[in-house]
């Protein structure tokens, strides 16, 4: 059995009358890529924001390498290796995309010398490959605000892997990015992931990138797990494809 | 580069040699440049899309902390009255910034107001302290030992008004453009993103809130110096609105539009002022409509736009 990166335990939340999570109970395994998968409103971005210390939940825990992380701030999280790329990608705006990753390599390497330029750090050849590595070399200079929604995804992403994470948790990671460039895109992704050694979690809509990317996949209805196990086997369950894949 | 070197140079040259032309322009120059200062602190605070309506609590701890001083030791020593005075003023911003901080925008200014508001009350209530509205006369301090007579020490304080300005510039300029400065203006666009990659907002505005506040007290201990005076109206929220006014003017998008800004602002109202006697508030109120409506970058940023026209016909020309 691979070791335990991450652990929730009994985690639950609710928003009003709505249950975003009820009795949560997932591991995440080092090396796996796992998809989580559901309808809308099934918990499954509320997952992601527990885990990385957004939302405190109202009951259970969230242990990361066996330390309890439950509620501890975004950033403290981050520094211990978890690194979040968003549904709706969170760049800074007004800066362009170089500036962006470069703001991220100094905020992981610590650097806040105030009298190193930020386009002077020795991070910069790093960031132009990791650029380069999901397709946006030639937009370094680009100003994010001015990006078409597929690019920031993906250099949402590329920010998440400058932190040299240990977990990434991606929140489906190519939404909004042309289908023709999807595959292509996501393969690079997985293939500088295991380079790293890096594991990842990502919500997903799409069955294909699925069942191509997955090892392992949880399906989330209202809060709870429904099923969890190798996606051939969950994505045939009867009740996975009539609640979630639609038959 | 060398470029901006060359206009640093010629720019203080310039300044050096025009007290010559006439008496009054030093001490105006003087008030000016140090008005700049104070500016430049809002502008490093514009940079995270925050704005303060009371930094003039800090511009007055300046002033304030240089009357005492020179109150209590027969005027004092001016090097280390600038650098005493800018630590104090440093460290009441780390203790008021730990509040501060936590707030965003419209609840950052007025809580700022409010500091700055109660700051003046005190000055005016303690009078047996502070002399209240009368202020507490600053006498001459000595430089490194030398005391000197009224007219050389003016002209010596100009000379440290312009390094000061020059320096601080500098130094400013650098931190805005350190990853520290950028995460400054990341905090205006996307602070979820900023917590996401490690990093506390809130630490990287209270860097930049302690920043500005020694820069606003250095316009202050200048202030009071050249003015001999320290008064509680330096606290008072008509100047901490002027600051911004003169920051929004100025631009902040670089470094000199602070003392640009300053030296317009001035500039404008000595001068509307002798032309329209009461009318100089109009004159100013229009200007301002003006930099909103056709320049929101104000004169700095309009620099920047034609020196980037200029770089770009450059780069055509070359290709």
């Amino acid at each position: 059995m691979k070791n335990v990166l991450l652990s929730a335990r009994d985690l639950s939340i609710q928003f009003g009358g709505v249950v975003a999570a009820s009795n949560i109970n997932l591991d995440v395994y080092e090396g796996e890529n796992l998809a989580i998968i559901g309808p809308n409103g099934a918990g499954k971005t509320t997952f992601l924001n527990i885990c990385t210390g957004w939302l405190k939940p109202a009951l259970g825990t969230v242990t990361f390498l066996g330390r309890d992380i439950t509620a501890h701030a975004p950033r403290e999280i981050t520094k211990l290796g978890i690194a979040r790329a968003f549904q709706i990608p969170q760049l800074f705006a007004e800066h362009t995309v170089l500036e962006n990753m470069l703001l991220a390599a100094s905020a992981h390497a610590g650097r806040w010398n105030p009298f190193q330029k930020l386009d002077a750090i020795p991070e910069r050849g790093a960031m132009m490959d990791l650029l380069a590595l999901v397709g946006c070399a030639d937009i370094a200079d680009a100003t994010a605000r001015h990006l078409p929604e597929g690019k920031r995804k993906l250099v949402d992403i590329a920010i998440a892997l400058s932190l040299e994470p240990k977990l990434l948790l991606m929140d489906e990671p190519t939404a909004g990015v042309a289908s023709s460039e999807k595959f292509g895109i996501m393969d690079m992704i997985v293939a500088a992931l295991s380079k790293r050694g890096v594991t990842s979690v990502f919500v997903e809509h799409d069955m294909d990138m699925v069942t191509r990317y997955a090892n392992r996949v949880a399906v989330w209805t209202t809060g709870a797990i429904l099923r969890e196990g190798a996606p051939a086997d969950v994505l045939s369950d009867p009740e996975v494809v009539r609640t979630v894949i639609g038959g | 580069m060398p470029w901006r070197a060359i206009l640093i140079i010629v720019s203080a040259l310039c300044l050096l040699a025009a007290p010559f032309a006439a008496g009054w322009v030093q001490s105006f120059l003087v008030l000016a440049i140090a008005k700049g200062l104070a500016v430049l602190g809002i502008v490093v605070l514009l940079q995270a899309g925050q704005v303060s309506f009371g930094h003039a609590i800090f511009f007055a701890i300046g002033a304030y902390a240089t009357a005492f001083i020179s109150r209590a030791m027969a005027g004092g020593e001016l090097v280390s009255l600038l650098i005493v005075s800018a630590l104090i003023a440093g460290l009441v911003g780390l203790v008021i910034g730990l509040f501060v901080v936590r707030y965003r925008y419209i609840f950052f200014s007025m809580l700022n107001l409010a500091f700055s508001m109660v700051f003046y009350s005190i000055l005016e209530k303690f009078f047996h302290l502070t002399g209240g509205s009368d202020g507490i006369r600053v006498l001459r301090p000595s430089v490194l030992g030398v005391v000197l007579e009224r007219e050389s020490f003016e002209r010596l304080l100009y000379v440290v008004t312009i390094l000061c300005a020059i320096g601080f510039g500098l130094l400013v300029d650098r931190y805005l453009k350190s990853p520290l400065g950028q995460a400054l203006r990341a905090i205006k666009s996307n602070e979820t993103r900023l917590e996401y990659i490690g990093v506390s907002a809130r630490r990287v505005l209270l860097v930049a809130y302690v920043v500005s506040a020694v820069l606003c007290s250095l316009g202050g201990v200048i202030t009071a110096l050249a003015q001999g005076l320290a008064t509680p109206e330096y606290a008072f929220w008509i100047r901490s609105g002027e600051f911004v006014f003169i920051a929004i003017l100025g631009g902040a998008s670089h470094v000199a539009g602070a003392f640009v800004g300053a030296l317009a602002f001035e500039g404008i109202r000595n001068f509307a002022a002798i032309l329209f006697a009461d009318g100089w508030q109009m004159v100013l109120g229009l200007m301002l409509i003006g930099v909103v409506l056709f320049a929101s970058e104000g004169i700095a940023g309009l620099w920047v736009k034609l020196t980037a026209k200029t770089a770009a016909q450059k780069s055509e020309a070359a290709q």
